[in-house]
């Protein structure tokens, strides 16, 4: 059984690297998980090329699950699955939900086997909570 | 169906990181299980993360746990289990 991949995309690198800590801490080792965060220059941003190696630095085959913070994460991430292989384009989604939190309810629900639909709707329904 | 009832004794309460070793537990059973703090329910689906962070259930609660399905018995233990030895030994 292969397990759902989790991808960190955050503006800043500490933010993101945070979340990923928590993720780890708190869900364990066992599923495929990465983080990017900053522009090339070393600034707050983030980069499509970043987002790309976090993509394929946590790939698996059950899909990759990409939780991003502000405007321009989402707006890369969405060039980064575009520039992907085709093969893999339809197994990469960016979920609607709060970047740590979502990050953490995304790695439960992938630790435990789900699919990626189920991972991202696990995601969202941070949303829909009180 | 099996049911138990077993105190938490984690002092923070049911937050973040119990929850999560909680769920993870859950979900090594096929059974369905709840959980409630009060035995008139609501019964919160343990294999929901957010649903139990949402119950805010402080230390010293009385939590209500049920299972229905082929390894209910299974999944009561272990989750009394986990509950009382206060969220250590849960799966990795």
């Amino acid at each position: 059984m292969s397990n759902v991949g989790i991808v960190i995309v955050s503006h800043s690198p500490d933010v993101a690297k945070g979340a990923a800590d928590m993720v780890r801490q708190m869900v364990g080792q066992g599923i495929p998980l990465a983080w990017t965060g900053g522009s090339p220059a070393g600034g707050l941003g983030t980069s499509v090329e970043g987002i790309l190696g976090a993509i394929d630095a946590a790939w698996s085959d059950a899909g990759v699950a990409i939780l991003v913070d502000l405007g321009g994460a989402e707006t890369n991430s969405e060039m980064a699955i575009e520039m992907l292989d085709p093969a893999r384009q339809g197994k990469v989604v960016i979920c609607n939900a709060p970047v740590v939190e979502g990050a953490v309810m995304a790695a439960t629900e992938a630790w435990g086997g789900s699919d990626l639909a189920t991972v991202k709707r696990t995601a969202e329904e941070l949303n829909h909570e009180d | 169906m099996a049911d138990a009832q077993v105190l938490l004794v984690h002092a923070a309460g049911l937050h973040a990181r119990p929850v999560v070793t909680l769920t993870k537990l859950a979900r090594t059973f096929a059974s369905r299980i709840h959980i409630a703090a009060n035995q008139q329910g609501p019964w919160i689906d343990a294999k929901s993360v957010v649903k139990l962070m949402n119950m805010k259930t402080p230390t010293n609660t009385h939590l209500f746990i049920r299972a229905e399905g082929a390894d209910a018995d299974a999944a009561v233990a272990a989750l009394v289990t986990l509950v009382s030895n206060d969220f250590l030994g849960g799966p990795e």
